[in-house]
């Protein structure tokens, strides 16, 4: 499994051609305590960079943009009920949506582990 | 010499740093206070009124038979209910209410006394035309204040807030191009430190919002403006003075490049009242604007009173104004276009049920009366000198987050908070144990930790004086690693610090009777 991130602070996680996405814990820490995520229904096509979620802390709201483009065919259902999942593991049980790809391609300009960190040393 | 020895004692006594819990909940004369439903008796009345004779219900099957759940008060406890809350509220009847983009003046008692003249008062929007001409005068005088001032072509009086004008300037720009053939502009271009509300109410009205940068000086980013132009565009709604406090200089090249690109200017007027009496909108290329009766022309708000939002209109747009509105006939008086048809323009619709705030109209006439054209220029005035003179000397204790001179708000970031632990929250709550409503915080959001002050002309010399004192000695406290001063503050307040975390992912919005929840709690 590869995991890879994009400057929106997202990050998607690759199972055969199933792709798990999230928020960075860099993101969720920024974000401060998140109150609500509103999720996009199961069966969506989704091009990487589209606005497909969105998240409401006690600061700000803030879209979250497809790390990749695909279908979605899962979404994280536990959120609607307790959204701090995001906030106490961002990067695991805090996962959004899982998007079957459509062009695996996309990964490969996305950043992996040490990029990402490297670029959030540079903010 | 004789000693009184059984006189009330006239030493001061010493008080206990930790003040001991009261058995009935109260702090000193401050009263607890319950829900209305907890008081009294629910379907009680407070008011005895002999049974009615020689009814005969006609409602059969349909008649109520179980409670209607009102509260029922006596007339003192329904009194005392409403003066206990109101003593927990803060309005700027109390102090000082710097409240950034809100415009919290002085709400003058001589609006109050000509809103209350039984004339205005008492009307009802359903009256004959005829009887009340003095009411319509009220509108129509209104109007060419509100026009003259802009320098605009027509008024919607009517819309009941700021985003309620912002819909109806938007739903103008909307019938204009409709009527044009241009249904396909639909996107509305936003810079990113506008008020949420422009762009919502873009999307309300069927259109795409795409946002246009700030530059670093906190304007909109000219450049980026460029790129967004196309024949797709519906038009531009910006905010002038915008919510970092600074007038836009270059507006009126916006205006120019929106209109060579076939969109409309729509302008957020919630800051006119840095500008009004100085510069006229119209002059600058707006083709629509609301106006908030409640910021710039003292009416009040913030728990206080109704909004009220005209919204002025230009030449383009101005046959395309909903109705309700005045006109004036061939003998000299009065009567309102109320139906579309006969109307002579296109108005898109209408935007309320009957004619909009009848007393915001004559609490801002009366406002417009008493100063004349030149008080409101120099309400201005005083509004921008004093948010410099506040930003002046609060400069060497926060950091402005724009150089040069402000507008009529001063806006700081939070990096003069950087290390200290205390952040732009825990500032603001200081603030109330301080005796003052915060300042707007974490708005506009291009700025980290906001903190926007806007002092309105009401407050004199000494006024703000206390204020950049208190402002000071809190800025020096948290430097100086006061920090609990801050994380746990309000100290002082009759509610504490609340859990806003908590109640925006588990909001209670419902009142549930004591007996149902003990009744669920035992099933």
């Amino acid at each position: 499994m590869t995991t890879k991130y994009t400057k929106d602070h997202e990050w998607v996680a690759v199972e055969g051609n199933v792709a798990t996405c999230g928020i960075t814990a860099y993101a969720a820490e920024q974000l401060g305590d998140v109150v609500f995520v509103e999720l996009p229904n199961v069966g969506r096509i989704v091009s990487q960079g589209d606005e497909v979620a969105v998240v409401e802390s006690v600061k700000a709201a803030s879209d979250v943009y497809a790390p990749v483009s695909g279908e979605v065919v899962d979404t994280n259902e536990a959120l609607a009920d307790a959204p701090e999942g995001v906030n106490e593991g961002a990067e695991t049980n805090g996962w959004f949506i899982k998007l079957k790809l459509t062009d695996p391609a996309e990964l490969d300009a996305l950043m992996d582990r040490a990029a990402y960190d490297s670029y959030l040393a540079g903010l | 010499m004789a000693m009184n020895t059984v006189g009330r004692p006239t030493t001061p006594v010493a008080h206990d740093a930790a003040a001991p819990a009261t058995f009935s909940g109260a702090k000193g004369l401050l009263q607890p206070t319950s829900l209305i439903f907890e008081t009294g008796a629910i379907d009680r009345t407070g008011v005895d009124l002999p049974p009615v004779k020689g009814i005969k219900p006609r409602l059969g099957g349909l008649a109520r038979t179980s409670s209607t759940g009102n509260p029922g008060l006596s007339e003192p406890e329904a009194v005392r209910h409403y003066v206990r809350l109101s003593q927990r509220n803060y309005a700027i009847d109390l102090g000082m209410f710097p409240l950034g983009s809100c415009t919290m003046k002085h709400n003058a008692r001589l609006n109050e006394k000509m809103a209350r003249l039984p004339g205005f008062a008492d009307v009802h929007p359903l009256q004959p035309i005829s009887t009340v001409q003095g009411a319509l005068r009220v509108m129509d005088e209104l109007s060419h204040w509100l026009m003259t001032l802009t320098g605009m072509q027509a008024v919607a009086l009517s819309p009941k807030a700021g985003a309620h004008g912002e819909l109806c300037g938007m739903l103008a720009i909307r019938a204009a191009l409709d009527a044009r053939g241009q249904a396909h502009r639909r996107r509305v271009l936003v810079p990113e430190s506008a008020h949420g509300t422009n762009p919502a109410t873009a999307v309300q009205c069927g259109f795409v919002v795409d946002e246009i940068k700030a530059a670093p000086d906190g304007r909109v980013d000219l450049s980026d403006l460029k790129t967004k132009l196309g024949d797709d565009v519906a038009g531009i709604m910006l905010t002038n003075p915008n919510t970092c406090g600074l007038f836009e200089r270059d507006i009126r090249i916006i205006a120019d490049l929106i209109h060579e690109a076939g969109g409309y200017f729509y302008c957020d007027g919630a800051n006119f009242n840095a500008i009004a009496g100085a510069v006229r909108p119209g002059d600058l290329g707006v083709d629509a604007m609301h106006i908030n009766l409640h910021k710039t022309f003292s009416t009040p708000h913030g728990g206080g009173g109704p909004g009220s939002g005209p919204t002025v209109l230009s030449a383009a747009l101005a046959p395309f104004a909903p109705v309700p509105y005045v006109v004036k006939r061939a003998d000299g008086s009065l009567d309102l276009i109320e139906h579309e048809a006969d109307s002579d323009g296109e108005p898109f619709g209408r935007m309320v049920a009957f004619h909009g705030q009848m007393g915001m109209y004559t609490r801002a006439l009366t406002y417009m009366l008493s100063h004349g054209a030149d008080g409101i220029r120099q309400a201005s005035e005083d509004a921008v000198l004093n948010a410099n003179y506040v930003q002046a000397c609060l400069k060497a204790h926060m950091s402005p987050a724009f150089e040069g001179v402000c507008m009529h708000e001063a806006l700081f970031d939070d990096s003069w908070l950087d290390g200290t632990g205390v952040t732009t929250l825990d500032f603001a709550k200081a603030m109330i144990d301080e005796g003052y409503h915060p300042m707007t915080m974490y708005f506009p959001l291009v700025v980290h930790g906001a903190m926007l002050i806007e002092p309105t002309e009401s407050e004199s010399k000494a006024s703000l004086d206390a204020f950049i004192a208190t402002m000071t000695s809190l800025a020096q406290a948290a430097k100086s690693g006061d920090t609990a001063r801050f994380t746990g503050a309000p100290h002082h307040a009759p509610v504490k610090r609340l859990d806003e975390t908590r109640a925006a992912r588990k909001p209670v919005l419902k009142w549930t009777p004591p007996a149902e929840i003990s009744q669920i709690a035992a099933e």
